[in-house]
């Protein structure tokens, strides 16, 4: 393999793991939160892309754009309202089993909706331009995704340490409960994470499917496990962790395809969470937490 | 006491014999009963793995979401072993049989008719003993970890096995993505006196009465005391480690064989069948019949799968009353249905339709006395 292939490679793996990065911090700081892996996350992913479908069928792309994060979000929180918040007292298993429901619910209800049969993603005309730099050639979105991810995610930090809903949303990670007697509108952090994770979800989805042209009910499951993994590589509940758990398997992946393996590409992620779990299950950044009886 | 224990087991033999009945005079109209018939074998082998998952979600308190990986292990071995040898070539028409599979196949093809009748079991048993060693090793790690993270621990397991099947360098053993076909029928039991359609009842039977027996052992009491908590089981002495490994490879292997079934139920598999989509078909019969009872697993897996692949058939068709085309009813209806459903147990009806409750006759006479308050109490 000449240089230039495995460059441009490592280009595509870039912006895949910046799409990828961007739906890891939903899960990451869900988890952080409340202790929930977000079966669901993916799903919502899944729905962003159809979501852009049908308003860039009807509007100009910067409204469509706009409408996407906009819808995205609010599913988001209402998800949260109606199928978690129920369940905060009951046992850590009902409310997984709730999240794989919804996962469930939303690949159902996508696929009556909008059949199984894979849908074009409409193209935005300035996002697929090609750019080239001496033998290598990219589109717009492939260079954007990685500076997009980084720029979002500094705001996010910034959000999380100067803000006082940031320092509300460490808090109620750090304990639930002690937070919730500090009086912590406990409800309203757990909507304003939903929130932020759905609206990075949508970013995602915009960055990931233009670059696959084509959406499914069932395109979220699997970004949605590899995310996942991501957010655990990383170290759960830790944003840069996330975010560089999510660039590491985007390229990994990439890289695993371009040689030739690329049904194995997906078991290498799951491959990778049972080892990080083993030898450090906290995480690559993740602090160590001790459980008391 | 000892009286009615007598008498809840002449009831189970009546009832058991009762069914077996109804499966022999089924077997006689099977012509016309074959949606009935498929109905019940699909329900008879979601039993088996309900339960199987029960065993280590419900009473082990270990959330694993493997289910559909040792189900595919269990379903490749056995239809590798039972292709007719005169098909091999056609089913592996695009790469080619591995030569040691077809002169194992070749070897078996000559012995005996005696074995020859006992080989499908011999199969199920050999998938179901791959899968308890899969199980036994990954269980060594991943074992050690908590709730959720077990839960997507397995799941990337489950989908490990199948990256495997499906890929490209193992074409020559499990026909990459063609997948396997021409799988023959469940076989007859005990020379042809058990019609092949009665097969799986009987296995499914046999491997439930196997699980409540565990469940009501010692080893069971220890497996609910780790349910309950894990600390307090370790100090009382409990060896956590050597009842969940054992709870997961029990469960491993009846999902395993219960995959076999479903590859002779099917007649064709392909790695794409043993999706995450099917343990989560398999969870939501377990949650619908509450975790933490068997009972409840075996009723809600064949009240599931009844009313998923016939009863609510309609959802699926365009329908119109009285002239007026009803709206909603189309493709893909019934499973929006179905997902409500799962919704509304998982929010509402948080035990499902047994809770940890197990049928016994006496609850079942109690109920219907209670119904009727009329009849005096009579003992």
């Amino acid at each position: 393999m000449s240089m230039t292939t495995i460059l441009q490679h490592c280009l595509t793996g870039i912006s895949l793991g910046g799409a990828y990065a961007l739906i890891a911090i939903g899960y990451t700081l869900v988890y952080g939160i409340l202790r929930l892996i977000n079966f669901a996350h993916g799903d919502i992913f899944m729905m962003a892309g159809y979501f852009m479908i049908f308003s860039l069928a009807s509007f100009p792309w910067p409204v469509a754009i706009l409408i996407t994060l906009v819808v995205t979000t609010v599913m988001g929180i209402a998800i949260e309202r109606v199928a978690y918040k129920p369940l905060r007292e009951a046992p850590r298993m009902s409310i997984m089993i709730s999240a794989i429901g919804v996962s469930y619910l939303l690949q159902n209800l996508s696929t009556y909706l909008f059949t199984a049969i894979p849908r074009g993603y409409p193209e935005i005309p300035f996002l697929k331009r090609i750019f080239r730099v001496g033998e290598l050639s990219a589109s717009f979105v492939t260079v954007l995704t990685p500076v997009l991810t980084i720029i979002l995610v500094m705001i996010l930090m910034a959000l999380i340490n100067r803000t006082k809903t940031g320092m509300a949303m460490r808090a109620v990670s750090k304990d639930f409960e002690t937070a919730k007697l500090m009086g912590i509108n406990i409800n309203g952090i757990v909507s304003v994470t939903f929130a932020i994770g759905s609206l990075l979800a949508a970013v995602g989805s915009i960055l990931y499917f233009t670059d696959r042209m084509s959406v499914t009910p069932f395109s979220g499951t699997l970004p949605g496990l590899k995310c996942f993994v991501a957010a655990v590589f990383g170290g759960i509940g830790n944003i840069p962790g996330a975010v560089v758990g999510g660039f590491f398997i985007g390229i990994v992946e990439t890289l695993l395809v371009a040689l030739g393996y690329s049904t194995f590409s997906d078991a290498f992620t799951f491959l990778l969470l049972i080892v990080m779990l083993l030898v450090r299950p906290t995480g690559l950044f993740g602090e160590k937490s001790v459980e008391k009886v | 006491m000892k009286k009615t224990i007598k008498k809840s087991t002449i009831y189970s033999l009546a009832a058991a014999a009762l069914f077996l009945v109804f499966l022999y005079w089924l077997d006689a109209n099977r012509l016309s009963q074959g949606m009935l018939i498929s109905v019940l074998q699909k329900g008879a082998i979601l039993a088996l793995v309900a339960t199987s998952m029960n065993l280590l979600n419900g009473f082990t308190g270990l959330f694993s979401l493997g289910q559909a990986g040792f189900m595919s292990i269990g379903a490749y071995t056995t239809a590798i072993l039972i292709i007719p040898v005169r098909s091999l070539d056609g089913v592996y028409y695009m790469n080619g049989v591995h030569p040691a599979i077809m002169n194992l196949r070749l070897l078996m093809a000559n012995s005996p008719p005696f074995l020859q009748s006992v080989y499908p079991f011999i199969a199920l048993l050999l998938g179901g003993a791959l899968a308890a060693l899969i199980a036994l090793l990954v269980g060594l790690a991943v074992l050690r970890l908590k709730s959720d993270y077990l839960a997507i621990a397995t799941l990337g397991l489950s989908e490990i096995v199948r990256a495997i099947f499906s890929s490209p360098q193992f074409d020559q053993i499990t026909n990459g993505s063609y997948g396997l076909n021409k799988i023959p029928n469940f076989p007859p039991m005990l020379f042809g006196l058990i019609p092949s359609l009665i097969t799986p009842f009987i296995i499914t039977g046999v491997s439930v009465a196997f699980i409540v027996l565990l469940i009501n052992s010692s080893y069971g009491r220890a497996f609910k005391a780790i349910r309950e908590d894990e600390i307090a089981a370790e100090a009382m002495g409990i060896s956590l480690y050597k009842h969940k490994e054992m709870s997961f490879v029990i469960s491993s292997f009846f999902s395993a064989v219960a995959g076999g079934m479903l590859a002779m139920y099917m007649r064709s598999i392909e790695a794409k069948t043993f999706s995450i989509t099917l343990t989560y078909d398999i969870l939501l019969i377990v949650v619908i019949g509450g975790i933490g009872s068997v009972t409840g697993s075996v009723v809600s897996a064949f009240l599931v799968t009844a009313a998923k692949e016939w009863w609510l058939r309609f959802f699926d068709q365009p329908l119109s009353l009285f002239g007026f085309q009803v709206p909603l009813f189309r493709t893909g209806f019934r499973m929006v249905i179905f997902s409500v459903l799962l919704m509304v147990v998982v929010l509402i009806y948080r035990r499902g339709l047994f809770g940890t409750n197990e049928f016994s006759w006496a609850g079942l006479i109690k109920r219907l006395r209670l119904k009727r308050p009329a009849k005096k109490e009579v003992e």
